[in-house]
């Protein structure tokens, strides 16, 4: 299936928009302004972007520890959260939360769970909202091939399953945990797989590739959308950095250097890059114009959280309960 | 007494080597990554499990090195599967191994309540002492950076609310690794809690196998006008405080509990005799937590023994927060009981 290039220029531009603003925090980082730690999701982009897609921005999205990608895509305020990495009270949680923790109720990101597993029976819950109501709106629910070792993935996807909920489960299996492999945690190889063990669909994809999560996630939504209940899908991916900080891992011996590579190689923006150019989608100026419109955003957004203003002591105890 | 002393630096250990050659050096994190070794290496019935316990930085490098040493048989990465794990390991103490459980961060381990607070607590007790769990899991709490709400909590008083549980916060490198040797041979379950703070803290550690007996307190300065009853990480803020008090003419002693459950209350009235006041220092939350339980035994036991109110340095009743400006005004320390210590001296 051929995308329609408006499609495809927009996939490109949310993957991009993904890219350049880590690789901003990878370039600022070092200057300590950002006091929390932060996990990158450079080389996974293609997923948020494929399947975010396909959700309005009322529909609801899960994230976990790794989402600041999730959050763009899902139409985040850039600026809420680059103030919420420097810690302002202008940032998306006040600096209460932390690049961890991201939420904008007003796109359905209703809250970000660094407990691994911790968000994905919130997406079926908001899920189940949805077909109480009969509002028709969706879940997405992200999480890694870490938290498919949690009871709660199970017991989340049983529910789903059961109750038949407009939820579509993504699993960013990048092949580790921390700097656990996949080997060392599962039993089986196929994450995807699992579903059938609960009558339910799962589809594994070229996380890397923006378009063939694009169609999965087609699918997924149409599947909630009719009432045939969760899908998931399992998309391959590589994370380029460490588990945590803007480093690579390699030289501490956490993964294999000639791993990282053959995985950069693949590049998901790059490669759509030189599909859209050799398809004449897009050429050398508009994939300019198309950075300058981002990174301008992107130092905006910079520039508006590095002159926010800090918390106070006064702040500490806000917040708690509602009044 | 060379293992009783809270080296407030390198610097300070370094002076007292030169005086005493024979102190042995280690910091807090070696001390548990030796006594974990020698266990290993002595008794084919223990064993490490856990997540990440195989990984190059070996949980703050207390098991760094264990697996390729020992083999992942016996040092043994588990998925993330806090609950499951928590229940194997029971498991495998119930026939009467010596399984130790590390959990990167307390956090994580609130899914493996079930396990802890429904069976590991219960079991001796609701089968008549028929069975018992020796069962030992490290668990890290303390200050991170920025980590905030769900990377950085001090849960003691959970665990110690729990009744079935003991409960341990060594406070230095002598006790760490002697308290992890008393925890595995105890046969109860042991929770064991570290304050990732203490990690670089350099002490006497002798290099054999030794234990340092459960549910004693220790007096770590002696002193005459205020008791400073501390936990883990506060008792060098403590100690730190009582120095600063001296140049005020205040003598402060500075109880380092080592045990939360079951507690030395023998310890904390003794000194209260001398003193008549008391101040607690403790990382966890105020509002219910176990400075609490402390400042209520007291009220309830030693109540004559009081001459001004009792005192807490604690932390306040709201999750961690992230930004620095905020970390800063919620974490308390040498300061706090500087202050808290003046309120009620003389
Ligand atoms: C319940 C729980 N256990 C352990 C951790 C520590 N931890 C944080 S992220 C992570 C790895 C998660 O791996 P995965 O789900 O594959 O996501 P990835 O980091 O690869 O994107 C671990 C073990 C945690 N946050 N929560
Ligand atoms: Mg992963």
């Amino acid at each position: 299936m051929t995308l329609d290039t408006t499609v495809q220029i927009e996939l490109y531009t949310s993957m991009l928009r993904v890219r350049l603003l880590e690789e901003k925090v990878v370039e600022l980082y070092p200057v300590q302004e950002m006091k929390c730690p932060v996990h990158l999701c450079i080389g996974q982009e293609a997923i948020g972007s494929g399947v975010a897609a396909h959700l309005k921005s009322d529909d609801y999205l899960f994230s976990n520890h790794r989402g600041h990608g999730h959050y763009l895509v899902k139409g985040g305020d850039m600026r809420a959260l680059v103030a919420e990495f420097y810690g302002r009270t202008t940032g998306c949680s006040k600096g209460k939360g932390g690049s961890m923790h991201v939420i904008d109720t007003s796109v359905g990101m209703l809250g970000t769970s660094a407990i691994v597993g911790g968000g994905i029976p919130m997406g079926v819950g908001a899920a189940l909202a949805s077909s109480i109501r009969g509002d028709g709106k969706i879940s997405a629910v992200f999480f890694g091939d870490g938290a498919f070792d949690e009871g709660v993935f199970y017991e989340s996807y049983n529910f789903a399953a059961l109750k038949n909920l407009p939820v579509i489960f993504v699993c960013e299996n990048n092949f580790y945990a921390t700097n656990s492999t996949q080997k060392a945690r599962h039993a089986g190889s196929r994450i995807a797989d699992s579903a059938a063990g609960f009558d339910s669909k799962g589809i594994c994809v070229d996380g890397n590739d923006v378009e063939a999560v694009y169609n999965a996630a087609a699918e997924a939504a149409e599947r909630a959308r009719s009432g045939k209940g969760p899908t998931l899908i399992e998309a391959l991916t590589y994370r380029w950095k460490g588990h945590v900080g803007p480093g690579t891992d390699f030289q501490a011996g956490c993964r294999p250097e000639a791993e990282l590579n053959a995985w950069m190689e693949k590049c998901p923006v790059k490669s759509y890059r030189t599909i859209l150019i050799e398809t004449g989608v897009i050429d050398a100026a508009r994939d300019e114009e198309i950075r300058d419109t981002i990174s301008k955003e992107i130092d905006d957004a910079f520039e508006f959280a590095i002159s926010s203003p800090l918390p106070t002591e006064a702040d500490l105890m806000t917040d708690l309960f509602c009044e | 007494m060379p293992w009783t002393k809270v080296y407030s630096d390198r610097s300070e250990f370094d002076i007292a080597v030169e005086k005493d050659p024979s102190l042995r050096g280690l910091t807090y994190r070696d001390a548990i990554l030796e006594a974990s070794t020698q266990l290993l290496e002595s008794d084919k019935e223990f064993f490490i499990m856990g997540e990440g316990v195989d990984d190059p930085g070996g949980v703050f490098g207390t098991t760094k090195g264990l697996t390729e040493k020992f083999g992942a048989e016996r040092v043994m990465d588990t998925p993330l599967a806090e609950n499951g794990i928590t229940g194997v390991a029971m498991g495998a103490a119930l026939t009467g191994m010596r399984p130790l459980l590390v959990h990167m961060r307390v956090d994580f381990m609130t899914i493996s309540l079930d396990q802890i607070a429904n069976h590991a607590a219960k079991w001796r007790y609701m089968f008549g002492g028929a069975i018992n769990v020796p069962l030992t899991i490290r668990a890290i709490v303390g200050r991170g950076w920025g980590s905030a709400a769900q990377h950085s909590q001090s849960l003691q008083a959970m665990f110690t609310s729990v009744p079935g549980l003991k409960v341990v916060m060594p406070a230095t490198p002598y006790d760490a690794k002697g308290m992890l040797i008393s925890s595995i041979y105890d046969d109860n379950p042991v929770i064991f809690i570290e304050n990732r703070g203490l990690y670089e803290q350099v002490g006497h550690v002798p290099e054999e196998i030794y234990k340092v007996e459960l549910g004693k307190g220790i007096v770590r300065q002696e002193g005459t006008d205020v008791t400073v009853v501390a936990t883990s990480q506060m008792v060098s803020e403590a100690t730190k405080a009582a120095r600063a008090l001296v140049a005020d003419g205040i003598s402060a002693e500075v109880i380092d509990m080592r045990t939360l459950v079951p507690m030395d209350k023998e310890i904390v009235i003794e000194s209260l005799k001398k003193t008549g006041r008391l101040v607690i220092a403790d990382n966890g939350t105020k509002e219910g937590g176990y400075s609490a339980e402390v400042a209520a035994f007291v009220s309830e036991e030693a109540f004559d023994l009081l001459k001004a109110p009792i005192q807490r340095v604690a932390l306040p009743g709201v999750p961690t927060p992230a930004s620095h400006v905020l970390e800063a005004a919620y974490y308390k320390g040498a300061d706090d009981i500087v202050s808290a210590v003046k309120r009620i001296a003389g």
